[in-house]
Parts: C-alpha cells; structure tokens; sequence
C-alpha cells in the first residue's frame, strides 16, 4: 500500500481553510493543521490572534488532526508590515495580503514544510490551480464573489506543485454547508476582512501609521494648483477618494486624482478626472511567451476586469479608473492567471 | 498519549508524584468539607491544610504562618508585586531575565529592569546605580526558568540592604525549588514564590512566603482566608498534594540533583560538539565546561542556523518533548526576552532548544536526545529552514 503523502494545511482559524483541513482528510491525506502566529496585541484583527488560533485548533481537535503553531513574527514584520508603512510614506497604495503571500504563506511556510517532511502544503483559498499551456496556472475559483486568485498571482511553477486550493471549485455556500455537515464550530464564523494587522474600528489605520512614521500635512489644490483644503496627513490619501479631503460642502464631490508624496500636495478633481486612458507599470512578468491582446486586467482584490493592450505600460481599451501606484495590476486570459506589473 | 514519551521539559511542568497522586485522591473522596467550616469535615480538611503548611515550612525554611497558599506561581508572584506596592510608596526593581509574572506587574507599575551579564548573571554595578532610599521593592528570580541560571541572592541582598534598607526583596524561586536548598539560599528574600507543579504536584497551586513582620496588601477580598491575604476557599486536595510532592522532593534532592546532574553533563557535552552551537550560561576551560552556575536539570543551547519550531517539531515526531523558550498563550514559541537581555541575537536566540531534565527523567532519555538531536540539527541547516 502506497503511504499517504503528507500535507501541511495553513488553518486561520476561519471557516474555508478549516474545511479545507476536513476535505483532505476525506481524500485521503494525512493532514497536520498549522496556524501561523504573525502579530499579536490589541490590534490583531485577522488570522493570528489568541482566540483564532483556538478556533483553528479546536477544528483540529474536532477533526481528530495534529494542529500546530508556527511563529513567523519577524519574518511578517520585516516583509509585510515595514514595506507597508514604508509604501505608506512615499504616498503609495500597499498589498499587504500580497506580500504575506508571497514572503510567508507560499514561501516560508513551503520551505518550513519541505524541511519537516511534508509533501504539499494547502490553504483554504478561493482559487484553483489548472494546467495550461503545459504549465501550472492559478485560475479563478468558482465561486466569483470569493475569488482569491488576484492574491496568488505570483505563485511560481515549483510553489504550485507543492500546494493544493481543495476549496477552488466550491462557492461559499458550499463551503459552509461542508462546514455544518462535518459539525464545525466554525461553520457560521463571519468571514475576516481587511488587514489583519490593522484593527477594524475606525481610524486605527492612522493609528498605526502614526506609532511608526511622522505622518504629513498635506495642502490640497484644485486643477489649477490653488489650495482649497488641507489633509491631516498625505499618507492617509488614496487615489480616487473622496471622503476625509476636507472639502465637504464646496460644490460637486471631488476626488483625490494625484498625489505628491514629496512636495506633500493632493489634487483633487472632478470623477471624470480619475479616468486615464494609460497605466504606468513596473515588475511586469508573464507566464507565458505569448499572451492574449487585448488582457483583462483586474486592478484590486476584488475588482472587475477591464481590457487593456500591455507593452510597457498598459493602455486601456477604454477609459479606465485611474491605479493607484503600488497596487498590482493582474492579467487574465479569461479565467487563467497569466501576468502581473504593479502601478507606478 | 499510550506510546512511549522522552520527557524533556520538566522546567516547563513535570509528572506529578506518586506521594502527590495519593495524597490528593483521599482528600477528593474523603475529606471535601470546606476547610473554613466548622463541622468535623471542614476541621480535617483545615487541619490537611496546616500539616501541609507545616511541611512546606521546612522546604522553605520558613516559620508555618509566613506560608500563604495561592492559585500557583503567576499568582504568588503578582501577590508579592501588587501587595508590596499596595502598602507602600516607592519604585520596583526586578531583573531583566524574570519570568513574564513579575515582568509585566512590573512593567505595569512603572518599575525598572536590572540588567545581566552575557552568562546571565546580574549586573551588580547597574543594581547599585538604580538603588535609592526610594525603592521599595527588589525582585529577582533565584533561577531562570529558560536557562536554568542561578542568582546569587546573597550578594545582591547585602547591596540592597545597604542601598535601600526600607526596600522588600522578593524572588520567585519557583524553578529553583526542585534543585536547590531553597530554605538556605532565600534567608535574605522577605517574599518568597514558588509553584507546585514544577516539583510533581498537579498545577494551579503554589504559595508566597511573607515573612512575619512584612504587611502586604491583598490582591482579592473576601473570606479572609490565608491571614486575610489571599481570600477564597482554599483549594485542599491540591495544597495537600503540593506538600507530599515537596516533602519527597526535599528528602530526594540531593541523590535527584547527583543523578541527574550526571545525565545533564553527558547530554550538554555531547551537544556542545556540534558545530556553532552555545550553551548559555556555560563556559569551557581546557575543554572542560565550568556549569556549577546552572540547576542540574537544565541543558540549554542555542545553535546557529536553524529555527527552534523546526526542531521541536521533529523531536516532537521521535516523541521527545521539549522547548525553546517561553511558550505564549497561542502555543507558539515567542522570542526569548532572557536570550535578548543575555545579549544574544535574535537570529541566534532564535535557535534556541531547552532540555529539562527531571525526577523521572532516565539514562534511556538523554541517550536517544544525545543521538537524535545532533542529527536532526544538521538536516535542518541542510534544508535551510
């Protein structure tokens, strides 16, 4: 009898990635249950806080699976909180959820996983994983509300072989139907949002940044460079809002549509300021030699798709919301991942 | 948990004693009155209570009523910072490589952390500097639980008697009680913790020596229990279990730290042939290493190169268990603040294994822990992670 292969499930103590734990199981894995301890205090609001990892390891418990808890506090310091805030001070519109994945979920956890004897490892993620053009794609899930794969974009050939996404071809009905029919405690938990390390009640984010950077004073003028408010700080603006600008009772709504980190200004302007017809890139990659033109091109975690032509900069097909620099630009070929630049 | 364990951290809990199981399981069944009842059930069950006290007294080299039960070490040692601080005025002192129940009452009142040296010692030089007529209260650990190092109390007593004279002294001896002969070595503390579970009682029950004369406030109110200092129904079966497991713990000590002593030089000598590899607190001379600073049953390293969940999690595997630091609330293995104030880096000390050894441990146990942990470590350096 062939041995089971052994899989390492990154549990958040949420309802998919527990199911997710449950349904290897059921396929036959020998499955161990980790949870990865990235932050802790007051404003811990995601996937590592005390009482989720009590959920995850109660799931684990109620599963019958080892449940483990892997400290990665240092590495989630150095690779996602610091460039946050350093993205933060120089005006930009960070990924956080991005880079966790790349620097701890599907890199050190991969290779903490390889080192321990495990032969893949699994998330509870709403995306899958195809082949295409002889090679490993992530592709969208199906359950499109959910759809994670923005987040994965940049999972490597050698990291998609080691994982599995069990939840890809699942809606979130689905998932919690699965999570009641296996009694988890967690079928009816509310799903996490936000960034984790920052917590939800408002205006922590300025908080945050503030215990770890001298926040700005912005002046903020109108087309024609004449100051009409000021901003308490710079980089708390994001390109395309409205709210928070000052400006509140002076005629039509207006919108921060430029933002100058170094001279500390915003522009503001009308909606149909926001519209550009080109998108400056950089990091621009490809899985594959030749590519579909016109792409679709997803700008935000959850944001629809639009077409653009992509050469060294991104023209769109039609007017298009103007990008926020710092936030990733993922390319598909209809529900396949296939590249990615980030906004300049 | 039937197949065969290689318990290696007992400085973390240990297995609870026989003469402890014992002991617990007549009170349980026999003797439940409530001890501060009148009746005759309620007098044995308080009578259980003072013999206990009275054994503890000798462990602790201590008059009966200077021993006040509470809910474990946390709780004494809280008791010893918020009492102090409750019945008089001035600042706290405590030493940076205290365990987390004295650090963060301290921290919470504002008081200043003692500095130590690269083994661990304290800083004596920085101890006279924060001392004024001021402090009111001193608390160092007479040994620390991650690396086993002993304080020399003596010592730092006579400075803060000379410096401070109205200052208390506490320390929280509860990893030095399975090892050392605390009743000697605490003569100069006015406060005194100690948790039963590290010696072979079941957890949650521990005291705090107030010595005759010293008033400390109460932290809970109540039913006056334990001299009006800490209230609430005393917990009778575990007090009663504490005691035995202290009383077979200061009659065995001796021959327990000879043989173990033993185990403990053979194990920290295989492991300081591995490359990069350093043992807190220690210092070799002619190849010889100096450990008359540590407890006997504590074999800590610190290895460069690889991360201390890895390893345990394969020790883990081979069903040796150990630990590196403290562990947080969450089960994950946090920093070591001991490792930080020692002066260790953080990529240094984040390598960082804790074997404990104890009453029960065997030769079997550190024999397989001498074979598996050197291998284990070099793969991990191989694999990078």
């Amino acid at each position: 009898m062939k041995a089971k292969q052994k899989i390492l499930v990154a549990m958040s103590g949420g309802v998919d990635s527990s199911v997710a734990a449950g349904l290897l199981q059921n396929e036959g894995f020998e499955v161990t249950g980790v949870t990865l301890k990235l932050w802790g205090g007051p404003s811990d609001t995601g996937c590592c806080s005390v009482s989720d990892v009590t959920d995850a390891r109660r799931v684990a418990d109620s599963l019958g699976i080892e449940h483990h808890v892997f400290n990665f506090g240092d590495e989630f310091e150095d690779n996602v909180v610091a460039p946050y805030v350093r993205s933060h001070a120089k005006g930009l519109t960070p990924n956080p959820c991005i880079e966790c994945n790349r620097h701890l979920k599907f890199d050190k956890l991969i290779r903490r996983a390889h080192a321990l004897g495990f032969d893949l490892i699994a998330t509870g993620h709403h995306a899958r994983i195809v082949e295409h053009n002889n090679g490993l794609r992530i592709a969208r899930g199906a359950d499109i509300s959910k759809d994670q794969s923005y987040v994965l974009h940049m999972l490597s050939q050698s990291q998609l072989r080691q994982l599995k996404l069990p939840l890809g071809e699942m809606t979130k009905t689905e998932v919690r139907k699965i999570a009641a029919s296996l009694n988890l405690r967690v079928a009816d938990k509310p799903d996490s949002q936000d960034v984790c390390f920052i917590s939800n009640v408002k205006g922590s984010r300025k908080k945050f940044l503030e215990q770890r950077i001298e926040l700005t004073p912005a002046k903020v003028l109108d087309k024609n460079d004449r100051t009409v408010g000021e901003v308490e700080s710079i980089e708390m603006v994001t390109i395309g809002q409205r709210k928070g600008l000052g400006l509140s009772g002076q005629g039509a709504p207006k919108y921060a549509v430029e933002i100058d980190a170094e001279k500390a200004t915003v522009t503001v302007g009308e909606k149909s300021d926001l519209y550009c017809s080109t998108t400056e890139i950089k990091d621009l990659s490809w899985t594959d030699a030749t590519y579909p033109t016109p792409v679709e091109v997803q700008t935000s975690a959850h944001g629809r798709t639009a077409s653009a032509i992509v050469t060294s900069t991104v023209e769109w097909v039609k007017p298009h919301m103007k990008v926020a620099p710092g936030q990733s630009l993922v390319f598909y070929d209809g529900d396949v991942v296939v590249g990615s630049a980030i906004a300049e | 948990m039937n197949e065969k364990i290689i318990y290696l951290d007992n400085a973390a809990s240990t297995p609870i004693r026989p003469e402890a199981i014992d002991a617990m399981t007549t009170v349980l069944s026999d003797c439940y009155g409530n001890p501060s009842g009148a009746h005759k059930m309620a007098r044995e069950a308080r009578r259980l209570i003072d013999d206990a006290r009275d054994t503890l007294s000798h462990g602790l080299g201590c008059d009966p009523k200077e021993v006040i039960f509470t809910a474990g070490g946390t709780e004494a040692d809280n008791l010893a910072i918020f009492g102090t601080q409750g019945s008089r005025d001035g600042t706290i002192l405590a030493s940076a490589t205290d365990h987390h129940a004295v650090i963060a009452p301290v921290e919470q009142l504002g008081g200043q952390f003692i500095q130590v040296d690269e083994n661990g010692l304290l800083d004596l030089d920085h101890l006279t500097h924060l001392l004024d007529e001021n402090v009111a209260l001193v608390s160092v650990g007479l040994v620390n639980g991650e690396t086993g190092i002993i304080q020399n109390l003596e010592t730092m007593a006579e400075i803060v008697r000379s410096k401070a004279p109205k200052a208390l002294i506490h320390t929280d001896a509860v990893q030095a009680f399975p090892w050392l002969d605390v009743a000697s070595l605490t003569q100069s503390a006015d406060l005194i913790s100690i948790a039963g579970h590290k010696f072979g009682s079941p957890k949650g029950v521990g005291a705090l020596v107030v010595r005759n004369g010293i008033e400390i406030s109460p932290m809970q109110l109540g039913g006056g229990q334990e001299l009006g200092i800490r209230s609430g129904t005393q917990n009778t079966a575990a007090i009663v279990a504490m005691a035995a497991a202290a009383d077979v713990t200061v009659k065995n000590r001796k021959v327990t730290v000879e043989r173990v002593a033993k185990m403990r030089d053979e194990l920290a000598d295989s492991l300081q042939k591995i490359p990069q590899s350093y043992e807190t607190g220690v210092q070799v001379h002619n190849g010889t290493a100096d450990r008359s600073h540590k407890i006997a049953g504590s074999c800590h390293f610190c290895f460069e190169g690889i991360e201390s969940e890895a390893l345990l999690f394969m020790l883990e595997q081979k069903n040796i268990l150990a630990s590196a630091a403290s562990s947080c609330s969450s089960g994950a293995q946090d920093p070591s603040h001991v490792l930080a104030a020692m002066g260790y880096s953080r990529n240094l000390a984040g390598g960082s294994l804790r074997l404990s050894l104890g009453h029960s441990t065997t030769w079997e146990d550190v024999d397989i822990a001498m074979k598996v942990v050197p291998k284990f470590i070099e793969s991990l350096r191989k694999t990078g992670s």
